[in-house]
């Protein structure tokens, strides 16, 4: 496999050692492990030139610092930037000011929306909640089934009028799923909805008309932690098609590295909510923007090596 | 061409690239700007670095700044990577047992959470039973939330048997064995064993996929093991290649989800580094989205 980034400047490290300040030479070599480094781990291409841009004027501007040697100067304002650009807006779901709070799911097939929905719900009915799952996926075959079978696990209620497999109107369910939350006084709606490509516009639109019936407080873009170049194609076209307020990363139980995390939240501007962990109801955690730093720059290593020095 | 045709509509990085090498002479800039489609096309950074080298060596010893030579050359480095003259054909011929009878083909189909498995097994069906054989589905994904009912919905829609455990959480490698007996003694031609995701970086996990295919072994030897990589997957994809091929032998990679933007490049990587190569590639979510792999289309479509 890759020599990791902290192998990598380790020995960039070596060179540096002993310099006052770093020469414009010094921080090219650096730099350049870096973009290395975010390409392996998959942070999209403008994403790594406009982040390697800053990184090189910030190191270039640095003060010398008595404690660190120039190339942990460099490191830290890496860590900085990546903690500032995936934290950035950090903030809790909104709730409805009167409930219900809707709380809608898109994404891309099989990113892990359905299951999430079911976590989402166990995690609200643990604050005292009382959540309602609505079966907007009348696509995949038996989505509506896993969707129910997510629902009794969770000991959450779900809103499956029609049986899917191609039978019955997204559209009508959510704006059903919404009325009855309302007249039985649910206090959050949580809507699963079919994956879709970006591209598919037939598709989008049927998102965007099903936000437009249930008016969500949040619309979560569900995306899947191993996606790679693609990530910044897929994003925009989901906030163009249905303008979503927060990102959930899944499958973080993975080895992937997440670039797509800082690729998606640099591209957006939309906060990184939370991050799922496993296929389990509980595998379910805030967002951690310092963790997540550390994983995409295999920064955990680099950290520990400044402290040593 | 179907292939082609659905990627063409994907990129607006492909236009770029086209436009660059349609240009007089390269400049350093427009030597980036190839660089990148290959990095955009998640090509990966190791491997796009040597094809950079070997493009700019040829490029030198020749003499040519002619941009349409060099788009020709690139293509033909790129081509011979993904190499067209392996062996893509799927094995689903029946084979013979020691005790003289025979039996089904068996293909597991494996790979992490959600990438298209339980989708590949039933297009594949539907190919097969075109070809008038006999297909039996086996649910050993017994875990995920309806998963037995997702495969059945298939097995009925491309009108094929699905052997299923009505139990949650049934052992997988019985269910795999139950659908390979099943097979075996209706003289199906091809058993197709569903398996649930799990990520390459769990072990006990991993580990219970091998059983599997020891148990199903005990039937009938599988003829192939099908590794489902969707397109999108980025530098991960060469990870799961190496990880599920040292337990389970992988001999094909099906690509799918390649009818959104994504280009999977990756695929490069695993089979330069496998050997293994892509049989299939998924084209949507339909019955009848899925194609043989043509390394001459994707190669194109990884340009376009
Ligand atoms: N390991 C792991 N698996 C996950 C995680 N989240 C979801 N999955 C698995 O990923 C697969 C797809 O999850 P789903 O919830 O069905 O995804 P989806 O987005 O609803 O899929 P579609 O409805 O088909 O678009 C399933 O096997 C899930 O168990 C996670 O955080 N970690
Ligand atoms: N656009 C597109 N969607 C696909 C393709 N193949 C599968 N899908 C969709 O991707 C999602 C996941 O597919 P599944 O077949 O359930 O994936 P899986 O690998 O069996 O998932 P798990 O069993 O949960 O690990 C579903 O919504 C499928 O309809 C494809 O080639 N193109
Ligand atoms: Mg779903
Ligand atoms: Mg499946």
């Amino acid at each position: 496999m890759f020599a990791s980034l902290s192998d990598r400047l380790t020995a960039t490290f070596r060179n540096l050692r002993g310099k006052g300040r770093l020469s414009e030479q010094d921080i090219t070599t650096t730099v350049s492990e870096i973009r290395r480094a975010l390409l392996e781990a998959d942070v999209a291409l403008p994403v790594v030139r406009e982040f390697t841009a800053a990184v090189r004027e910030r190191a270039l501007g640095a003060e010398v610092s008595g404690a660190l040697n120039p190339g942990q100067q460099v490191v830290k304002i890496v860590n900085s930037e990546l903690v500032e650009i995936l934290g950035g807006q950090a903030r809790d779901l909104r709730f409805a000011k009167r409930p219900p709070t809707v709380i809608m799911l898109a994404g891309l097939q099989g990113a892990g929306k359905t299951t999430l929905a079911g976590k989402l719900a166990k995690w609200l009915k643990d604050q005292g909640q009382t959540p309602l799952l609505v079966a907007s996926d009348l696509q995949r075959p038996n989505a509506v089934t896993q969707l129910q079978v997510v629902g009794e696990r969770a000991g959450v209620p779900v809103w499956a009028p029609e049986p899917g497999n191609g039978v019955g109107d997204p559209i009508e369910v959510a704006r059903s799923g919404l009325a009855h939350a309302q007249d039985k006084l649910y206090s959050v709606v949580i809507v699963d909805t079919a994956g879709r490509l970006g591209v598919d516009t037939e598709m989008m639109a049927q998102a965007a008309a099903i936000k437009d019936v249930v008016q969500p407080d949040e619309t979560l873009f569900v995306l899947d932690a191993m996606i790679g170049q693609d990530a910044v194609a897929t994003a925009q076209a989901f906030q163009e098609g249905v303008d979503f307020t927060g990102v959930v990363l899944t499958k973080l139980d993975g080895d992937a590295r997440g670039g797509a995390a800082l690729s998606v939240a640099k591209v957006t501007g939309r906060p990184v909510l939370f991050a799922s962990t496993g296929e389990k109801l509980t595998d379910f955690e805030r967002f951690h923007a310092d963790r997540m730093a550390s994983r995409i720059l295999d920064m955990g290593d680099i950290l520990t090596l400044i402290e040593q020095a | 061409v179907r292939l082609r045709e659905r990627l063409s509509r994907s990129g607006t990085i492909g236009r770029s690239l086209l436009s660059i090498l349609s240009r007089e002479s390269l400049t350093e800039e427009d030597w980036e700007e190839i660089e990148e489609t290959l990095l955009l096309a998640d090509v990966g950074i190791g491997p796009t670095t040597e094809l950079m080298d070997r493009l700019r060596t040829r490029v030198q010893v020749l003499g040519t700044k002619d941009a349409a030579s060099v788009r020709e050359i690139l293509r033909e480095e790129l081509l011979q990577l993904v190499d067209p003259t392996m062996d893509r054909t799927l094995r689903t011929a029946q084979g013979v047992g020691d005790d003289g009878a025979p039996h089904p083909a068996t293909i597991l189909v494996v790979g992490v959470n959600g990438t298209g498995k339980t989708t590949t097994v039933g297009k594949l069906a539907r190919v097969l039973v075109a070809e008038d054989l006999e297909v039996v589905l086996g649910a050993a994904d017994t875990f995920r939330a309806a998963a037995a009912d997702q495969l059945q919905t298939w097995g009925e829609r491309v009108g094929v048997t699905t052997v299923r455990s009505d139990r949650e959480g049934a052992d997988p490698a019985a269910v795999a064995f139950d659908a390979v007996q099943a097979g075996r003694t209706a003289g199906a031609d091809v058993v197709l064993v569903d398996t649930a995701g799990r990520l390459q970086n769990k072990a006990d996990l991993m580990g219970e996929l091998g059983k599997i295919k020891r148990v199903i072994s005990r039937q009938a030897p599988v003829s192939e093991v099908l590794l489902v990589l969707d397109a999108t997957t980025g530098q991960n994809g060469l990870r799961q290649a190496q990880v599920f091929a040292e337990v389970v032998d992988v001999t094909g990679i099906v690509l799918t989800k390649l009818d959104g933007t994504a280009k999977g490049g990756i695929v490069v990587a695993v089979q330069r580094e496998l050997g293994v190569p892509v049989k299939l590639v998924g084209l949507g979510e339909g019955a009848d989205d899925l194609a043989p792999f043509v390394a001459e289309d994707f190669v194109e479509a990884l340009l376009a």
